[in-house]
């Protein structure tokens, strides 16, 4: 997927951040940024050739539209009302007239332009403080004419990263399950999509149950459970290639499979004769090793970024709680004593926080806390929801609901959603059919 | 086979009533759960006549009842009698959980049904064990009875 962005030729004019505008993420933003996005200008032969490629009448339009979306999306901006524009896209993007910018109240204003440079898609695009009056940021790259939504959200990452000093996530994919039919009988698929709901595309026929699949952090390698042949096993998956491979030799059931952060291990549970242990497999070599030794449930296993560290969730004390050690198995401490019992750990990008799914009182809860559990934070609150995910910039975590059906048992759905760190921004992701267990990728393009 | 329709027929007359009577009185769904361990027989399927295929648990719990075991031994006499046949125990958890702890816990019931069946004799090798978490619920309902039934381990015949 990398190799499809051709060139990616950054033009960055450095300008003194100082004095100008600036978002603040790590509260929730109850004021999002104004911000105008004047439509990315075309000339008139790019505007037919494209229309030729790709059937859209105004490709920066369309890109411009993702753009737009994706900020409005992130709760941290409010994308004004094209209408309201008064100067033209193609002269905009010259020099914009701020005074008409700022009459609409807009803070900031993204412009730009896009051409056909020997059946490439050229793009250009800028960044103005408003208010300041000068240029933010300036960015040109060529690329397939088919990536015109990564453009888009190329152009995202790069307004986001400007405008609130982290990086984004909006060049992401988001791997799930897919789901249709009655709650008893359930047909599970694997899709992929792009974060905004966008290139949805089914990487299984839904014959076999599938379950919990994984992104690797450093590759195009998914890893999730199948029912394959009705063995539970853990497999890999090329999503280029489409090749698949159980993952390991074990006598029973292998479930709950993720990456290490290096990409070279999996680390799953394995269950026999009703106890579930932790294990890895090294991906080159093959050699497994057990890492939790108890006779008690263990599942859940996830890495910390840094990979010294694994979280999982054990019923050793009676319930189910959150505990941490050292990657070798050894200092097994539990960090969850809230009320309630805690599952499906989740180490962050950032390595400060452990996002989990909490049941208390009949309501389940997505919250985090820190690595050694204090500090706990609840985010939302549910009749069901589990499995958070994070984004890769560790600012938001998506995450699957399921509704609570009628006196009939009708009325069942699941859906993915998403909620930022602050506890604001829930929304539910789109999906053609309903959803659960999703997996953020890593940023596509970095 | 027949049997057991006629079974489950009468059976849902006698919800039926239950249903009514306990409307006039109170809302509570009682007379099907001990504790939370559902003691109906309404998704109930037999093995053979007087052998029904499934055992329940307690929210959490793998230990076997009273009537768990009282199943499971007249499993085994069936086992015996029929020696050729080989089974899978299916294990369930209810939808209040998180889906990878239940494939765990669906894991363990169905093996707290295994350890029980070879204690009366029968070859661990006669019986493989399959567990589904909460992913096939028999009963869709979002309530403390459907959630009694889903938790189970169901004895299918493999053969």
């Amino acid at each position: 997927m990398k190799n499809f962005l051709i060139t990616l030729i950054i033009i960055l004019i450095p300008v003194k951040s100082f004095g100008l505008i600036e978002v603040d993420i790590t509260r929730g933003n109850l004021n999002p940024l104004p911000i105008a996005v004047s439509p990315l200008s075309i000339d008139e032969e790019s505007r037919k050739n494209f229309e030729n490629i790709l059937k859209k009448k105004n490709i920066g339009s369309e890109i411009s539209s993702i753009v737009e979306n994706n900020l409005k999306v992130s709760g941290l901006f409010n994308p004004l009302n094209k209408d309201a524009f008064l100067q033209e896209p193609a002269i905009a993007n010259l020099k914009p007239r701020f005074e008409d910018w700022n009459l609409i109240k807009a803070q900031a204003l993204i412009t730009g332009k896009v051409s056909n440079v020997e059946e490439k898609l050229r793009v250009e695009f800028r960044l103005w403080d408003v208010l300041a009056g000068k240029e933010m940021m300036a960015l040109a790259f060529t690329t397939v004419p088919n990536n015109w939504r990564r453009v888009g959200h190329i152009i995202t990452d790069k307004v986001y990263e400007r405008l609130t000093g982290e990086k984004g996530y909006f060049d992401t994919r988001i791997i799930y399950v897919a789901e249709e039919g009655p709650k008893t009988q359930r047909v599970k698929k694997l899709a992929i999509m792009d974060q905004d709901g966008a290139n949805n595309k089914f990487l299984t026929l839904g014959n076999e149950l599938v379950l919990t699949p994984r992104f690797n952090p450093t590759s195009q390698m998914v890893t999730y459970l199948s029912y394959f042949r009705n063995l539970p096993r853990v497999y890999l998956l090329d999503i280029e290639t489409g090749t698949q491979e159980v993952v390991g030799d074990f006598p029973g059931m292998t479930f709950a499979p993720r990456f290490s952060p290096d990409g070279k291990k999996i680390i799953m549970s394995f269950a026999k004769d009703g106890n579930s242990e932790i294990y890895t497999m090294d991906l080159e070599n093959r050699i497994v090793e057990k890492i939790t030794n108890h006779p008690s449930i263990d599942t859940s296993p996830s890495y910390s970024p840094d990979g010294k560290f694994i979280s999982f969730n054990s019923d050793r004390s009676g319930y189910q709680q959150i505990y941490v050690m050292k990657s070798d198995g050894s200092n097994v401490k539990r960090i969850s004593f809230g009320k309630g019992i805690y599952g499906t750990p989740v180490w962050s990008p950032r390595g400060d926080l452990i996002a989990f799914t909490k049941l208390h009182k009949g309501k389940f809860y997505i919250g985090v806390m820190r690595t050694d559990g204090s500090g706990e934070r609840l985010l939302t609150e549910n009749f069901y929801q589990e499995a958070p995910s994070w984004s890769p910039n560790g600012r938001v975590l998506i995450f699957y609901r399921e509704t609570k059906t009628d006196s009939k048992g009708k009325g069942f759905s699941a859906k993915l959603w998403s909620i930022d760190l602050t506890g604001y921004n829930e929304r539910q992701v789109p999906t053609p059919t309903d959803g659960s267990d999703p997996s953020w990728s890593s940023l596509l393009s970095n | 086979m027949k049997l057991s329709k006629i079974l489950k027929n009468g059976f849902l007359i006698v919800v039926a009533c239950l249903a009514l009577s306990a409307c006039a009185t109170s809302k509570k769904s009682t007379g099907q759960m001990q504790g939370d361990v559902y003691t109906g027989t309404d998704t109930v399927e037999y093995l053979a006549s007087g052998v029904p295929d499934r055992v329940f648990f307690a929210t959490n719990e793998s230990v076997l009842t009273t009537a768990s075991r009282e199943t499971l031994r007249k499993q085994a006499a069936w086992l015996r009698k029929n020696s050729k046949i080989t089974i899978v125990l299916e294990g369930h958890a209810d939808e209040r959980g998180t889906r990878e702890y239940n494939l765990a816990l669906g894991e363990r019931r169905a093996n707290a049904a295994k350890d029980y069946l070879m204690t009366y004799g029968i070859s661990s090798d006669r019986i493989s064990v399959l567990s589904y978490g909460k992913e096939r619920p028999v009963d869709s309902g979002s309530n403390p009875l459907a959630w009694s039934k889903n938790r189970r381990s169901v004895t299918v015949k493999a053969n």
